[in-house]
C-alpha cells in the first residue's frame, strides 16, 4: 500500500522521543497479542462471545498514556465502548483480567462473569462499566463532566464511541450538554471512525463529511485526525486533553481507525486484509529512524505471545461462579448501605 | 399543612442543607418557575436542564458516579418512557460492576390522572417501573409521607423511583411536617414564590426536621376486620372515600397504603389477609401485568387456604390512553363509586 511518509522529510526525526515510541510500540503489541488470545478463546471455546478493539491500538495506546489515571474528581472519569482495551493496557491493567471477563470467571474483576468480553469496569481508575447499548456513555459522560467542571482543577471526562452510535440522540446530548452557555464542561469527546457499524457503512446512513463538523454548530472545537498513526494521535490527543484540562471546556476528536477482525465473534473475528494495520505503520517508522530493528521488533511480538498463552492457560482454570452469585450486588453492599 | 408539592419542597430543602443533595435538576425546576407543580421552588442546587430526558436521567447517573447525590426530575411520568434503557443501566450498574459502582440518586416524576391532563399528562408509570430491577420505587399519597420517602429516597445509596400522584400535588394532609408552621397561609408566605417578578424573592424556610419513613414499610391507613384493601398513589384517598361509605352499611375495611412498590411490605399484606381472608388491590395503572397482578399471584401462592374469596384486582383499563372530556377519564381509571362496588362485591362473597 502506498501512502505519503510522515510529515517532514523523511530522514527528519520523528516527532516523538524514540524512548516514547519504543515503549508505544511494546504496549500496542502487547494489546493487539491480548486480543488476539481473547479471539483464541472465543474460538477454542473459551468464552461465548468476543468483541474487542485490535485494530485501534494506535489512538487508544496514548490515550492510556495521557490519562491521570486515578479516583475521584481530580482524575480522569472514562465512560468508554467495548474497544478500549489497548487503552486499559497502556494504563497498566493486567491482561489476565480481559481474559477472566472473557472466559466469564468468577474472578473476573469488572463483572464477576456477569458481562461480555471487553465490557470494562473499574472504580479505582474511574472507569465506569462499558454496556452494550450503543452510545449511552455519551449521555452520562455529561454527569461526570459536570461535577468536574463545579470541582475545578485538572481532571477530565473523557468519553469514546463508534461511529455509527453518534446517529443516536445520546450523542446529540452530549453536544448540547457540553456547551451550555456558562456550564461549557471539561469533557474530551472521542468518536473512532472504523466507518462500520456491523455491516453498514457509514457513507450510507449520514451526511457529514466529518462527524466532528457537528461540533462546530455547538462552538465546540474539534478535529478529525488519521487515529492509524501512534504519533499523530499521541500529539493531537495531547494537545485536546491539555485545552479540555486547562480550559475546561469541551473538545470533539474524530480519529479514523481500523477495524482488524470484523465487528465481533458474530462475524467470524478473522483477520481483515483490507483494512490498514497500525502496528505495520509504527514499525516503518521504528526502521526507517533505526531505533529498532525487525529481529527486537519481532521478540517483542514473540514476547507477549508468549505470556498471553500462559495466561491463558492459567486463567482457563479458574472458578466460575456460583448460582447463588445472581443474588449479590442488586443493592450496594459498600460503605453506607 | 402543607400540600404535597410544599412537602417535597420542604424535603428537598432537608435534603440540601442536611444529606448532601448536590443537585435538583429537570426541565423548569430551577428559578424562574420552581417546576411545573412549584415542587422545587426557592431550593438553593436547583436548575434548569435543556428539554432532553435522556440527558436529564445521564446527568444523573454520572453525578452519582462523581460521588454527587443529585435529584432530577422528569417534568411528567408521561415523557421518562424514552429514558426506559438509560433506568434499566441506572438499575444494574451495581450489579454489572459486581458491586463496584453504586447510584445514590434519585428521580423524581409526577405520575397518574386525575388532573384532566388528557393523553399525555396522565400516564402512570409504577407497572413499568416494576419491571426494572435495582431500583426501589416509592409512591406517596399524603404530603407527610412524601416529606419523609423522600428523605429515605435521598439517604439511599442506590437509584430510587419517587413517584408523587399528579393530582394529589396540591392535597393538604392532616399532619404536621416536623418543624412546619401550623398555620398554612404562614408557611405559604415563608416559601411560595411571588406572582409576577421574582428575581429579588428568596423563600424563608421553616426549621423542618428529620422525619423518615423507611422504604418498604407500608402503613395501616384504616383498621378493619371483613375485608384488606392495598391501594396506592392516588387511589389511597380514593379507597379510605369508599370504605367510609361502606361504614353505614356494615362494611369493615382494612385499608393499606403500600407507600413502596419495591420492595414493598408482604409482611403487612400477609398480616391482614390471614385476618380478613378478603383481598383487593387498587392503583391506577394499566390492569395487564399490573403490579396489583404480581401480589394476586403472591397471594394466592403462599395464602390461598386462608382466602375466603378470589382476590381482586381494580385497575386502570387496558387502554392506550386517558381521554380528555371527564365520562373518558372517568371510565379509564378506578373512581371512588367503581371501588366501593368492588368493595361490596367481595364483602358478599362467600365460600
Ligand atoms: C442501542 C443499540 N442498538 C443496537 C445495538 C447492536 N449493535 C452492537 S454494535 C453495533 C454497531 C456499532 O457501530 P459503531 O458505533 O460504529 O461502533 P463500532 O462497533 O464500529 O466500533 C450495533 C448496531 C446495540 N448494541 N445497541
Amino acid at each position: 500500500m502506498s501512502r505519503p511518509k510522515l510529515a517532514g522529510a523523511a530522514n527528519s526525526r520523528p516527532a516523538l522521543a524514540p524512548e516514547l515510541l519504543v515503549e508505544m510500540h511494546d504496549l500496542m503489541v502487547k494489546a493487539r497479542a491480548l486480543e488476539e488470545r481473547l479471539i483464541q478463546m472465543y474460538k477454542q471455546g473459551d468464552g461465548f462471545f468476543w468483541i474487542g478493539g485490535p485494530g485501534e491500538e494506535a489512538f487508544n495506546v496514548p490515550l492510556g498514556l495521557l490519562i491521570k489515571k486515578g479516583s475521584g474528581l481530580d482524575y480522569d472519569y472514562l465512560h468508554f465502548h467495548y474497544r478500549n482495551s489497548a487503552t486499559l493496557i497502556a494504563m497498566g491493567e493486567d491482561p489476565a483480567n480481559p481474559m477472566r471477563q472473557m472466559k466469564n470467571t468468577a474472578t473476573d474483576p469488572y463483572s464477576g462473569g456477569r458481562n461480555f468480553a471487553g465490557h470494562f469496569s473499574k472504580r479505582e481508575w474511574n472507569l465506569a462499566p462499558v454496556t452494550s447499548p450503543i452510545a449511552v456513555q455519551y449521555s452520562i459522560a455529561i454527569g461526570t463532566a459536570y461535577a468536574q467542571k463545579r470541582h475545578g482543577g485538572e481532571g477530565i471526562t473523557i468519553v469514546t464511541g463508534g461511529d455509527a452510535g453518534t446517529a443516536e440522540g445520546d450523542f446529540a446530548t452530549c453536544l448540547v450538554w457540553s456547551s451550555r452557555p456558562g456550564n461549557e464542561l471539561p469533557i474530551l469527546i472521542i468518536v473512532t471512525h472504523n466507518k462500520w457499524g456491523i455491516s453498514t457503512h457509514y457513507s450510507t446512513q449520514q451526511g457529514p463529511k466529518n462527524i466532528a463538523d457537528r461540533a462546530t454548530a455547538f462552538g465546540i472545537k474539534n478535529k478529525t485526525i488519521d487515529g492509524n498513526d501512534a504519533i499523530t494521535s499521541y500529539l493531537e490527543i495531547k494537545a485536546a486533553m491539555d485545552y479540555v484540562r486547562k480550559e475546561r471546556k469541551p473538545f470533539l476528536l474524530e480519529a479514523h481507525v481500523s477495524r482488524l477482525y470484523g465487528h465481533s465473534s458474530a462475524d467470524g473475528a478473522n483477520r481483515r486484509p483490507e483494512e490498514e494495520d497500525c502496528i505495520v505503520r509504527i514499525e516503518e517508522v521504528l526502521l526507517e529512524h533505526g531505533i529498532m530493528t525487525r529481529e527486537q521488533m519481532d521478540a517483542v511480538h514473540e514476547k507477549w505471545q508468549k505470556e498471553m498463552a500462559e495466561l491463558h492457560r492459567k486463567v482457563r482454570e479458574e472458578p466460575q461462579p456460583n448460582p447463588e452469585d445472581v443474588w449479590k450486588h442488586i443493592y450496594w453492599e459498600g460503605e453506607g448501605s | 399543612m402543607a400540600n404535597m408539592a410544599q412537602a417535597i419542597r420542604l424535603a428537598l430543602h432537608y435534603g440540601e442543607e442536611h444529606l448532601g443533595v448536590t443537585d435538583i435538576f429537570g426541565e423548569d425546576v430551577g428559578p424562574p418557575l420552581g417546576g411545573v407543580f412549584t415542587a422545587t421552588q426557592g431550593l438553593r442546587t436547583a436548575w434548569n436542564s435543556p428539554l432532553d430526558e435522556r440527558g436529564i436521567i445521564g446527568m444523573a447517573i454520572g453525578l452519582a458516579m462523581a460521588g454527587q447525590r443529585p435529584v432530577a426530575e422528569i417534568q411528567f411520568a408521561d415523557y421518562i418512557y424514552n429514558t426506559i434503557d438509560l433506568l434499566k443501566l441506572a438499575g444494574n450498574t451495581c450489579w454489572s460492576s459486581n458491586g463496584q459502582w453504586n447510584l445514590p440518586m434519585v428521580v423524581m416524576t409526577p405520575v397518574g390522572a386525575g388532573i384532566r391532563g388528557s393523553i399525555y399528562h396522565s400516564h402512570s408509570f409504577d407497572a413499568v417501573m416494576s419491571h426494572i430491577p435495582g431500583w426501589k420505587i416509592v409512591m406517596p399519597a399524603t404530603p407527610l409521607d412524601a416529606y419523609g420517602l423522600m428523605l429515605s429516597a435521598i439517604k439511599d445509596p442506590n437509584p430510587v423511583m419517587f413517584l408523587p400522584p399528579k393530582a394529589l400535588m396540591r392535597h393538604r394532609g392532616e399532619e404536621l411536617i416536623p418543624g412546619e408552621p401550623e398555620d398554612p397561609r404562614e408557611l405559604s408566605k415563608m416559601i411560595d414564590a411571588p406572582v409576577g417578578d421574582r428575581s429579588k424573592w428568596k423563600p424563608t424556610w421553616p426549621p423542618v426536621e428529620e422525619y423518615v419513613v423507611p422504604i418498604g414499610k407500608a402503613k395501616l391507613v384504616r383498621p378493619g376486620s371483613q375485608l384488606t384493601v392495598v391501594a396506592w398513589g392516588r387511589c389511597v384517598p380514593l379507597a379510605l372515600q369508599a370504605a367510609k361509605q361502606l361504614e353505614g352499611e356494615g362494611i369493615d375495611v382494612e385499608l393499606i397504603d403500600l407507600r413502596s412498590i419495591w420492595p414493598y411490605d408482604w409482611e403487612a399484606i400477609r398480616a391482614s389477609v390471614e385476618k380478613t381472608g378478603k383481598v383487593m388491590f387498587v392503583n391506577e395503572d394499566t390492569e395487564v401485568t399490573n403490579f396489583g397482578e404480581h401480589l394476586i399471584r403472591r397471594t394466592i401462592e403462599e395464602l390461598f387456604y386462608v382466602l375466603l374469596a378470589p382476590p381482586k384486582l381494580v385497575a386502570g383499563k387496558h387502554l392506550p390512553g386517558i381521554g380528555l372530556a371527564d365520562a373518558l377519564e372517568r371510565a379509564s381509571v378506578p373512581q371512588v363509586e367503581e371501588i366501593a362496588e368492588a368493595m361490596r362485591a367481595l364483602a358478599r362473597t362467600e365460600p
